[in-house]
């Protein structure tokens, strides 16, 4: 696959001729902070974002979503989205959790909501260039990526560097107008841009490596760390809404105004919500606060590592944002356990 | 990679329906495909009532009565409600069955069995004792322990006199509060436990019933010698979507929608939210 190299003009005119193309979604500011959503032009591109409030999965599982309509006969029929799209300027630490739910989403019963969006999708990637307050991706070895996207964009001094990863990303290379051939010096600049990173995106350490966590959490069920956070706990779910990894959905029926056709929808649902393990009739399964806060660590770091054979916390940060009595922080709670 | 959608329901049509007790509804459908549901003795279905919703019910007829699928549904959210409203001729979607079965075609064949059920928690297990009874030669002694609050929720009461009056099969049952009527026995499930006679050994335990009830039920197997082995137990969950994605049917890091809802009791002993 070839790889080329492009100042910001080239790197504008190619993504306005995308925009031409097809439908685009990128990351622009959003007040002080930035946000995946529709790009009408280059300029409005930040590929310098440290991190976005939401992360990308919304392009593949959106926060609400059609599954299905029914008619007035009461007859059900799949609704899947068709429209291809370029997902542009998605850091590495994201790539990873949408790699990993393309696997939760494919494998064992698949999800053709899910993997419709997916195969629509062309991932272009971007290297970090500013470190967000929280990120630890360093440390969860999320901080580059070698897989999972189509090209791979790095910023190296005043250039980038644009490589195709598949047939995908070499289509949209055909476009690019004007690209120059890298040079060693430009590729070893590249290699120290994945060095510093892997430094750089660590604002919390973790004192362990991750593939020490599942046999970490397997003897700290009754860890005093779960009560003593989960005390603090407003159960208010946003731990769950902005993570890369959780996927958890709820789904309900909304009816059109005729009364008897409407439409199937899922939505986001998160763990650490009272409701979420509670059944018609009453009984919670999950009542206490530190069951369910409990219960995302455990996934994140165990049983959906287990499954995927790798931690399902990418380090993103957004958690640690997110949590206003500030006891999300994975880092910590692992430290704590050590 | 397949194209299927695996939340489309495909239709059914309700035949009969017969109110039980003040909350449980019977009901009866078939596909409309005609073809058989093809489930096991404690199974599971999601329903879906158009414009309402879907929820997870379990499965109460046995396999071996060929051409219709038999529930019995509590009334307690909108679905189930919508469902009580419904009307012989009318559809409702259908997915499923799924999760794991009472073990009839493996480890209960050949054994003496004992089922200790509590108010609905009959009712996937009639589908294992009439799937039992349909294919008597292949198993031992029956008993059958049902528990319910009142006289007023005895589920299948036509049925469970049938049962008592088979051969090889014993019924005892038991009411927490009793009434007038009522001259049978009066106390919690355990305390029928100790009026049976059993061989351990030889013996396939089923329980199933309210949350409450599995951890005294299984001291008091445990007093009967019973191995953790030979005990199944059928567990309820927020099944939502039945096919492992939603995550809501969680306990620890087991899909009870995929890996349960029977387990062997010895299997999820150690697993800190089965029970
Ligand atoms: S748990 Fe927190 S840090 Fe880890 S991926 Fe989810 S939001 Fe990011
Ligand atoms: S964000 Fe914080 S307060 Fe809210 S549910 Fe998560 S841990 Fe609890
Ligand atoms: S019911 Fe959705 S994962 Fe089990």
């Amino acid at each position: 696959m070839s790889i080329k190299k492009l100042d910001q003009a080239a790197l504008d005119t190619w993504v306005n001729k995308l925009i031409a193309n097809q439908s685009v979604y990128g990351v622009q500011a959003k007040g002080e902070r930035f946000a995946f959503g529709p790009l009408s032009k280059a300029e409005d591109l930040r590929l310098d974002y440290d991190v976005t409030i939401l992360p990308p999965k919304k392009y593949f599982q959106p926060q609400r979503e059609d599954l299905l309509e029914f008619n007035a006969k009461g007859e059900y029929t799949s609704v899947t989205e068709t429209e291809p799209f370029i997902l542009f300027g998605v850091h590495p630490y994201d790539v990873v959790a949408i790699a990993q739910m393309d696997t939760i989403f494919s494998a064992d019963n698949y999800d053709v909501h899910y993997m419709t969006r997916r195969h629509n999708a062309t991932i272009v990637a971007c290297d970090v260039q500013n470190a967000s307050a929280n990120v630890f991706a360093g440390c969860m070895n999320t901080a580059t990526v070698t897989k999972g996207f189509d090209l791979l964009l790095t910023k190296i001094g005043e250039f980038y560097l644009a490589e195709a990863k598949t047939p995908k990303g070499e289509k949209l290379l055909t476009d690019l107008p004007g690209g120059l051939e890298p040079g060693n010096l430009d590729l070893a600049r590249r290699e120290q841009v994945w060095k510093d990173n892997t430094g750089l995106l660590r604002k919390h350490k973790l004192k362990c490596n991750p593939q020490e966590l599942p046999g970490l959490l397997e003897k700290s069920y009754y860890a005093p760390v779960w009560e003593a956070k989960a005390k603090l706990c407003f159960s208010c779910g946003s731990c769950n809404l902005v993570c890369p990894t959780c996927y958890c959905f709820d789904v309900q029926d909304d009816v059109n105004w005729d009364l008897q056709s409407g439409k199937r929808t899922r939505a986001w649902d998160g763990c650490l919500l009272k409701d979420f393990a509670a059944v018609a009739g009453g009984h919670n399964f999950r009542s206490s606060r530190t069951d369910r806060y409990r219960h995302r660590f455990y996934r994140k770091a165990k049983y959906v590592a287990e499954k995927l054979n790798q931690i399902a916390c990418v380090g993103c940060g957004r958690c640690i944002s997110a949590c206003v009595p500030k006891i999300a922080n994975p880092v910590e709670v692992f430290n704590e356990l050590l | 990679m397949s194209n299927q959608d695996i939340y489309v329901p495909q239709p059914a049509t309700l035949l009969k329906k017969q109110p039980m007790t003040e909350y449980e509804t019977f009901y009866e459908f078939k596909l409309d495909s005609g073809c058989e549901l093809g489930h096991g003795p404690g199974q599971f279905l999601e329903i879906s009532v158009p414009g309402i919703g879907e929820a997870p019910i379990s499965i109460s007829s046995s396999p071996t009565q060929a051409g219709i699928f038999q529930m019995v549904v509590r009334r307690v959210g909108n679905v189930t409600t919508a469902l009580s409203k419904l009307g012989p001729g009318d559809k409702v979607g259908v997915r499923g069955p799924f999760g794991t079965k009472f073990p009839v075609d493996e480890v209960m064949k050949g054994k003496d069995i004992l089922l200790v059920c509590g108010g609905i928690g009959l009712v996937p297990v009639r589908s294992a004792i009439n799937y039992i009874l349909d294919n008597r030669r292949d198993y031992g002694r029956l008993t059958i322990l049902y528990g319910v609050k009142t006289p007023a929720d005895r589920l299948f009461a036509e049925e469970l006199a049938q049962w008592k009056a088979t051969p090889e099969v014993t019924v005892l049952e038991t009411v927490d509060r009793g009434d007038e009527a009522w001259d049978g026995h009066v106390g919690v499930i355990t305390t029928l436990l100790p009026l049976v006679q059993i061989n351990p050994a030889q013996t396939i335990a089923v329980i199933c019933g309210p949350p409450v009830m599995y951890r005294f039920v299984l001291k008091e197997l445990a007093k009967m010698a019973m191995e953790d082995e030979s005990i199944f137990v059928s567990l309820e969950r927020r099944m939502k979507c039945g096919v492992g994605k939603c995550g809501h049917c969680q306990m620890n890091d087991l899909y009870v929608c995929q890996k349960g809802p029977v387990f062997k009791y010895s299997e999820i002993k150690e697993v800190m939210e089965a029970i």
